[in-house]
């Protein structure tokens, strides 16, 4: 074997952002295996979809279907918005259990200099965009066969714009701290991130305001950065129907934003001092290379 | 900096959950490890399984962070400089099929190249140029998952020495490669560190013949400890004093070594049973001693239908250290052992 040149060519890119590169591309190269354009199609399409018919029919069903009321507007993209929860989080810290279990890459992946979360959160872009492809379908299909009307010249742009991407790192910062959890968890986890998106769907008033909860529950709620963040971009798209949902009501744009902003705050440091706490643990007990036996 | 790898007292405990009433147990996995390797050295651990080598790999590579002692790789303290250590490294595991499967050869090599700062240019023209040496070029193309678990293992190799580390790490490389596969591999592994007195290799093998012929310097462990560490030669230089016999006779059954291990003379004696004959290592002081060997074989109306002196290898230096053959220990562990 000739190598060439003694002095590897390395680039100037930095370590972070390198990490975050590679990870997206194998995210996508993963999750777009277009080898099975039907599964896909269930996946993205399909799966959603069906999801909110269900949504739909109860609400029809107890609303004598009342498509025109704004409550529907609200649950309607509360539902197809939160998406983004299960999928954000679980592409974020499935990661984990595929390389360990699946590819069995986590090692290798693990021992090279890259920042290993940095690569955790771009292997969840793949997923960020396969729910986004899915959230706007919902909405194509709410709009297009059940009357759910989003006025594009009302939609304050500026501030779902801004909601959207503080909501994803939000996300993503979840997924994060999930990711440190599932290395000291040497069993098959795999449905965890959806399992906690699913166990959160009813406390953040996705569907039904947090006033429906009972009271000792409500606080759930209250202190869950996600409920903030959807009321944001509901109200950003449909401004002019914010009553119709109780629960923020009195809080104004700018209130919602800075709590939003606060808690996303809390919750990044909550992630790291997590998994790095975690990652630690992993790397005492041995288990960054376990595979679970079946 | 003097060393590329270091060890003070290196130990690892496993706590091992049982029932969930049971209290854990502790597993000693490594003891009191002191190893030196010096900059371009090819540096063997041999020993069964279990013996602890995979630990001490995961340990110096930041995987694993020990229960006690020190460990510095090219300089850096592997649980504090973790970073550092990094950047100077690969690891490679025999024995597995890792790998992203509908990634191609190339993307997978490609992508953890770039996981080491390479260049697009740079990790392209080393991954032909490697791919060539180990002869899979014509499968640059191919996704990894259509390939067969010898060529997955050959393209981890490359995976491994892709990024020119100051000190790799290959643990069991030619576990479940054929025997052309795993010559090739190993005359690799000598012209790499051959190549670059800068570069240090540290492999772990239990086969005898990898380490004998292979290594600069050779660590024997068994439960975690280092029980000797010399060039092979040195090694075996130990035994010299001794004279050494393979003796296939009728088989043993019931009779066992302990009556030929009770004569004056004979320090160790290895039993391998094999089909329809009984093979005998022995390791002797004297040459006397052969007399009363075949003395008791004969009272107790056993043939004796092969005796032939030979050389002593590093499996009779295993022997003499640890009092049994390198099988006889894995068949002890065989219950429990799983890696
Ligand atoms: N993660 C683990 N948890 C508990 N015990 C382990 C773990 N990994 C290895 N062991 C035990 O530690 C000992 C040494 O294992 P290992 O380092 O894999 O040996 P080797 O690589 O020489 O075969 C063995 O008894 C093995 O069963
Ligand atoms: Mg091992």
């Amino acid at each position: 074997m000739t190598m060439a040149t003694s002095e590897p060519l390395r680039t100037a890119e930095p370590k972070l952002l390198r990490s975050f590169r590679l990870a997206a591309w194998l995210g996508w190269q993963i999750e777009s295996n277009w080898a099975d354009p039907f599964l896909f199609a269930v996946y993205s399409i399909i799966k959603p979809l069906s999801s909110a018919a269900i949504l739909v029919v109860m609400y029809s069903i107890i609303t004598q279907a009342d498509f025109q009321a704004p409550i529907f507007a609200y649950i309607y993209l509360g539902n197809a918005f939160y998406i983004y929860v299960g999928q954000v989080m679980t592409g974020i810290s499935w990661a984990v259990i595929d390389d360990r279990e699946h590819y069995k890459t986590l090692k290798y992946v693990y021992l090279a200099p890259i920042d290993y979360p940095a690569y955790l959160l771009g292997r969840g872009v793949a997923r960020f965009l396969i729910g986004s492809f899915s959230v706007g379908i919902t909405i194509l299909f709410g709009v297009l066969f059940l009357n759910l009307r989003i006025d594009l010249a009302e939609v304050n742009w500026p501030l779902f714009l801004f909601s959207l991407l503080v909501g994803v790192f939000m996300l993503a910062m979840m997924g994060l701290l999930l990711a440190g959890v599932l290395l000291l968890l040497a069993h098959h986890m795999w449905g965890l991130g959806e399992a906690v998106a699913g166990a959160l769907y009813l406390f953040t008033g996705a569907i039904f305001p947090l006033e429906v909860l009972p009271s000792f529950l409500r606080p759930v709620g209250y202190i869950l950065p996600v409920t903030y963040w959807l009321e944001l971009v509901r109200r950003s798209l449909v401004g002019q129907v914010a009553q119709a949902f109780p629960t923020l009501a009195g809080y104004t744009n700018l209130q919602l934003v800075g709590i939003l902003l606060a808690l996303t705050a809390v919750m990044s440091v909550l992630a790291v001092v997590v998994f790095r706490w975690c990652e630690g643990r992993a790397r005492e007990r041995g288990l960054i290379d376990v595979v679970t036996n079946y | 900096m003097e060393f590329a790898i270091k060890t003070e007292n290196l130990g690892r405990i496993y706590k091992i959950r049982g029932g969930k009433k049971e209290d854990p147990k502790e597993l000693v996995a490594l003891s009191g490890v002191d190893l030196q390797v010096g900059r371009g050295e090819l540096f063997g651990l041999l020993g069964p399984n279990g013996a602890g080598k995979t630990t001490l790999i995961k340990i110096l590579t930041t995987l694993l962070a020990p229960t006690s002692g020190r460990a510095w790789v090219a300089g850096f303290d592997v649980t504090e400089r973790v970073n550092e250590v990094r950047q100077r490294i690969n690891m490679v595991s025999g024995g597995e099929s890792s790998g992203y499967g509908l990634l191609t050869v190339r993307e997978n090599l490609w992508m953890f190249a770039q996981f080491y700062g390479l260049s697009s240019a740079e990790a392209n023209r080393r991954i032909k140029a490697l791919l060539k040496v180990v002869g899979l070029d014509d499968r640059i193309n191919t996704k990894s998952s259509d390939l067969s678990t010898g060529l997955r293992q050959k393209m981890n190799i490359v995976r491994g020495f892709l990024t020119d580390p100051d000190v790799l790490f290959l643990d069991e490389p030619t576990l479940s490669l054929d025997v052309g596969a795993s010559r090739d591999v190993r005359r690799f592994v000598r012209e790499w560190v051959d190549q670059d007195p800068t570069r240090t290799l540290l492999l772990t093998t239990h086969y005898m013949v990898e380490a004998e012929e292979l290594c600069d310097r050779v660590a024997i462990i068994n439960k975690g400890r280092v029980l000797a560490c010399d060039t092979p030669a040195n090694l075996k230089h130990r035994l010299q004093k001794d004279v050494i016999y393979r003796m296939e006779v009728s088989p043993l059954n019931s009779l066992g070594t302990a009556p030929f291990e009770a004569l004056p003379g004979v320090r160790k004696v290895v039993h391998r049973p094999q089909d329809g004959f009984s093979v005998l290592e022995l390791i002797l002081e004297k040459d006397d001693a052969l007399s009363s060997v075949v003395a008791t074989l004969t009272s107790a109306d056993k043939h004796i239908l092969n005796l032939q002196k030979r050389e002593p290898t590093l499996e009779d230096v295993f022997v003499d250290l640890v009092g049994y053959s390198m099988e006889e220990v894995e068949q002890a562990e065989a219950p429990e052992a799983s890696q």
